[in-house]
């Protein structure tokens, strides 16, 4: 029961071409900037009247959310209909699983329905991996995985969604020192940033947070630790902020948001530790006064509204490069 | 089957800005060329021609029709038209016509911007080949070659173009 | 039945003896060890050729899922497993369903299991009604009905004055208790090590922690109570060093670990492969090592399966929801012999964890084959390879980490009181 693999990454097909995205962990340098060069010419269909490519016209991409989530499934709808594909909703968390239907039972019922793409949100890590493997285990690997976000584990589209924001306003990877701020325990999104980061070549990715909200053996991603937000930022690039959710005060990881946004928040006072012309970016949604000041957040140094268009062009090109494989 | 001798891509630049030269109208005329040999006679043709409106450029990458076989395209551009297409003569400008395919994509492309009132079709050689009703409007050169051979255009680094014969 | 095992390497690692010596049986016993006793004739020869033969290999943890989850498995697929593997004694641990905290339940596995050509079963009583962690079993009558020993399974009592009572309950009559020591929150919603593998995956951690200060509070009860305490499944380097701390200050403790823990790390997840969900977690390489030159030095006792069926609709979930456990009933000697090899051990240490050294954690007189002893044997070919495979496998439990891989070690013959239980080919009863 293996999936065809290139140098055994099961997202790649034998000819090393991506055939599901699933996480940026392990895929080569080049392949993640094919994706980012292939986004390019994307985000110029957005200025047009008709903004609409035919590449994916007759496909079908079902989006498949365990776990809800409008923000994200609306970006990804935008970009499959700009891309002409026929889109079916499904939001998972109120209909058969709660019946009892295992994941693997609803995705075969939905491949059934002649599904070319399936784009994946579940909260257990693991699981669009698991549903790729499946695929291939049936003999139906030309239905193409998207990840939008799985756990603790991945959210690859937002990682490079990301790094194209990186790119477009700094240009060059490999001079840059890159923070990433906040809940890194629970975050899929700084997991996903952090293998992007490194694998583009940037030569220093510092985390900030505190010992709470860092992974028992965080170092061995390959980051620089602080937990003292004030010498993290000194000198940075870029900083990226990252959300906190409210349910980390029941597990007893923080006593509150406001002791949390006096240590951890970003504020003019502390960004100006950074670079004169740091760049600011939140994957959202935001919660003001608690990572972030609204000074900043609406500041010349964010680039959060860009990251929301960057992220449509991204996600046409992913699902452009998977659908043609 | 004796080597075609190759024209000179130079002088069929010069020989299609004569012929179209006059059914242009410098001010209202627009040039598209395809990338990338497309773009480069269409820059000819532009100053040769003395047209006011700027030059549009575009890639076929996400109109052509073999996605299906084939996958996306490598090396997609972005499509630049710096004008208004709606009522628009635009004068599409490609290097090679063969099949007709890569016509057909542009055309797709272009009326996704708007609805031109007119357009037209200036090539610097026609090999043969049709698989689709594409007919230039404007082509100096013509030649038939076996599937196996593509017509190629190249610019040297001292920006002079000329054509290659390769094997597919 | 008399049988004569012929041309083989005999090795009883209670008596020391490894050399060429045939065996002789008769009455369900052994009778004669080199040479037969006089006047024997053989009914039945064995020819052990090439073939190392051995006491039967005893499993200090496999669960049979009866009574409860006949969905998973039955006794009659997992004591096929069992004669495959050449195991004729095991343990099964009290989580059935219902619990086995009432004698009715030991007696009705017993007779179950009592059955020509099944490995005898020993039942673990549990130490708590429902294994809830609350209220006594009436573990003086458990005893008598046939429970020899008696733990949580791996459920942990919270409370740690129901925990001192238990052990001291136990203690008064000096039976021995069985624990796996895991805090009851720290890990509670943990799923892997709490190491490098987790933090790349996103998985939530199980600390170290969660064993060692479980080991901390369980060496100090045992000392405070006198129960005699068999510490389950260890996993990390420092919790065996805090035994062997433990044992040289003079406290008797015994501990065992799972061939899964003897062979793999949090590596070895890999791509989120819920054959690696398991628990105790699969730790880092360096816990591995300690419990692998552990078990070779005796500093852990025992080896064991810690045999878990699963059907495939529990394992076939995302890693955080996939069911726990491994099967392994078949595996305990290729992955005994494997380790041996590696660690370029005698052959006869190796087996010694597996069959006088659970004997003696167990307390009875087993696991050796010396003149009058049970006549449980296992024959198997050292050099001949066992392929891990769905259709190989003889337990309803396909669910193991080493699916595809190759080990050294077939079983031949199965012997349980001097009768043939499985002949290589097929399970005979």
């Amino acid at each position: 029961m293996s999936v065809t693999t290139h140098g055994g990454n099961p997202q790649l097909n034998r000819h090393g071409e991506l055939n599901h995205l699933i996480t940026i962990e392990g895929l080569p340098r080049d392949v993640l900037t094919r994706i980012l060069d292939t986004a390019a010419p994307f985000t110029e269909v957005a200025e047009r009247e008709v903004k609409k490519l035919p590449l994916l016209r007759g496909k079908s991409v079902f989006n498949l959310f365990f776990e809800n989530s409008t923000r994200t499934r609306t970006t990804f709808e935008i970009a499959a209909k700009r891309l002409s594909a026929d889109v079916i909703n499904l939001n998972i968390s109120t209909s058969s699983a709660n019946k009892g239907e295992t994941l693997l039972d609803t995705v075969d019922n939905l491949a059934a329905m002649q599904a070319d793409m399936f784009v994946v949100r579940h909260a257990s890590s693991g699981a669009p991996y698991l549903i790729a493997q499946h695929l291939a285990a049936t003999g139906r690997d030309h239905i193409h995985v998207v990840n939008a976000g799985d756990g603790r584990h991945a959210h690859p589209t937002q990682g490079l969604l990301d790094m194209y924001t990186i790119r477009h306003f700094k240009k060059d990877f490999t001079r840059l020192t890159v923070a990433v701020v906040g809940d890194i325990l629970h975050s899929r999104v700084a997991r996903s940033q952090i293998h992007a980061l490194k694998t583009l070549g940037v030569p220093e990715v510092r985390v900030i947070a505190p010992k709470t909200l860092l992974p028992a053996a965080v170092d061995r991603l390959g980051v620089r630790v602080f937990n003292d937000m004030q010498e993290g930022l000194r000198g940075v690039d870029v900083v990226m902020m990252l959300r906190l959710q409210n349910e980390r005060m029941q597990g007893a990881l923080l006593p509150s948001t406001q002791e949390f946004f006096k240590s951890w928040g970003l504020t003019p006072e502390k960004l100006a530790l950074a670079k004169p012309d740091a760049i600011v970016m939140h994957p959202g949604p935001m919660n003001r006064g608690v990572e972030i000041d609204s000074a900043v957040a609406d500041g010349r140094q964010a680039v959060i509204l860009p990251q929301v268009t960057f992220g449509i062009a991204v996600r046409m090109a992913v699902m452009a490069m998977l659908g043609g494989n | 089957m004796p080597i075609p001798q190759l024209p000179d891509a130079e002088a069929l630049c010069g020989a299609l800005a004569d012929a179209m030269r006059p059914h242009v109208d410098a001010s209202a005329t627009a040039l598209v060329g395809i990338h990338t040999g497309g773009v480069w006679i269409a820059e000819r043709l532009h100053a040769a021609l003395g047209l006011k409106i700027a030059l549009g450029s575009i890639d076929v990458s996400f109109h052509r029709d073999d996605y299906n076989q084939r996958g996306l395209h490598a090396n997609a551009r972005s499509s630049q038209i710096p004008f208004d297409v709606d009522g628009a003569h635009i004068v599409i400008v490609d290097d090679v016509l063969y099949t007709g395919r890569t016509i057909r994509a542009a055309m797709n492309e272009i009326f996704d911007y708007g609805r031109p009132g007119r357009v037209d079709l200036a090539v610097l050689s026609d090999r043969g080949g049709r698989e689709l009703p594409v007919a230039p409007t404007w082509c100096p050169h013509a030649l038939s070659l076996p599937v196996a051979q593509m017509l190629a255009l190249e610019r040297s680094d001292d920006g002079r173009l000329s054509f290659r014969l390769m094997e597919k | 039945m008399k049988i004569h095992i012929k041309n083989g390497r005999l090795i009883d690692p209670a008596s020391a003896t490894d050399r060429a010596l045939d065996l002789f049986i008769g009455a369900g016993r052994v009778v004669g060890i080199g040479t037969p006793p006089a006047g024997f004739e053989a009914n039945s020869v064995l020819d052990a050729s090439g073939c190392v033969v051995c006491p039967g290999l005893i499993d200090l943890s496999a669960r049979l899922r009866e009574p409860g989850f006949e969905y998973k498995a039955t006794l009659e697929s997992e004591m096929a497993a069992a004669v495959a593997g050449g195991v004729t004694r095991l343990v099964c641990p009290p989580d059935t369903d219902p619990p086995l905290d009432e004698p009715g339940l030991v007696e009705m596995l017993t007779h179950r299991a009592r059955h020509p050509g099944f490995a005898h079963v020993h039942p673990m009583g549990a130490l708590t009604i429902g294994l809830a962690g609350e209220r006594l079993t009436e573990m003086a009558e458990l005893a008598e009905a046939g429970y020899i020993s008696f733990g949580q399974a791996n459920r942990t009592i919270v409370d740690t004055q129901v925990l001192m009572r238990a052990m001291q309950y136990a203690a008064t009559f000096d039976f021995p208790v069985w624990l796996q020591p895991q805090d009851p929150f720290l890990g509670k919603r943990g799923v892997a090590h709490d190491g490098e593998v987790a933090a790349r995956l996103g998985l939530p951690g199980i600390p170290v922690v969660a064993e060692t200060i479980a080991i901390a509070a369980l060496v100090n009860l045992a000392r405070a109570t006198g129960a005699r305490l068999h510490l389950r499944r260890l996993s990390s380097a420092e919790g065996l060093a805090m035994v062997v701390a433990a044992r040289e200050s003079g406290l008797p403790i015994s501990c065992d670990v799972t061939i899964n823990n003897l062979h793999l790390s949090e590596h070895d997840i890999a791509w989120f492969d819920p054959h690696t969900r398991l628990d105790p977690p699969l730790r880092a390489a360096a816990d591995r090592e300690a419990l692998r030159a552990g078990l070779a030095s005796g500093a852990v006792d025992v080896l064991c399966s810690d045999h878990t069926p699963v059907d495939d609709d529990g394992k076939q979930m995302p890693f955080e929801e996939a069911e726990v456990g491994a099967t392994g009933l078949e595996l305990l000697l290729p992955m005994t012999l494997k380790w041996a090899a590696e660690m370029k051990l005698p052959l006869a240490t190796a087996l010694a964890r597996i069959t006088a050294d659970p004997a003696r954690v167990l307390g009875i007189d087993s696991g050796c084959l010396k003149l009058g002893a049970a006549a449980d044997i296992c024959v198997f070919d050292p050099a001949a390879e066992y392929v891990v495979s769905r259709e190989n496998l003889k337990s309803q439990g396909k669910n193991t980490p080493f699916l595809g891989k190759a080990f050294p070690g077939r079983v031949r013959y199965t012997l349980i009181d001097g009768r043939l239980a499985w002949d290589g080919t097929g399970t005979l009863s």
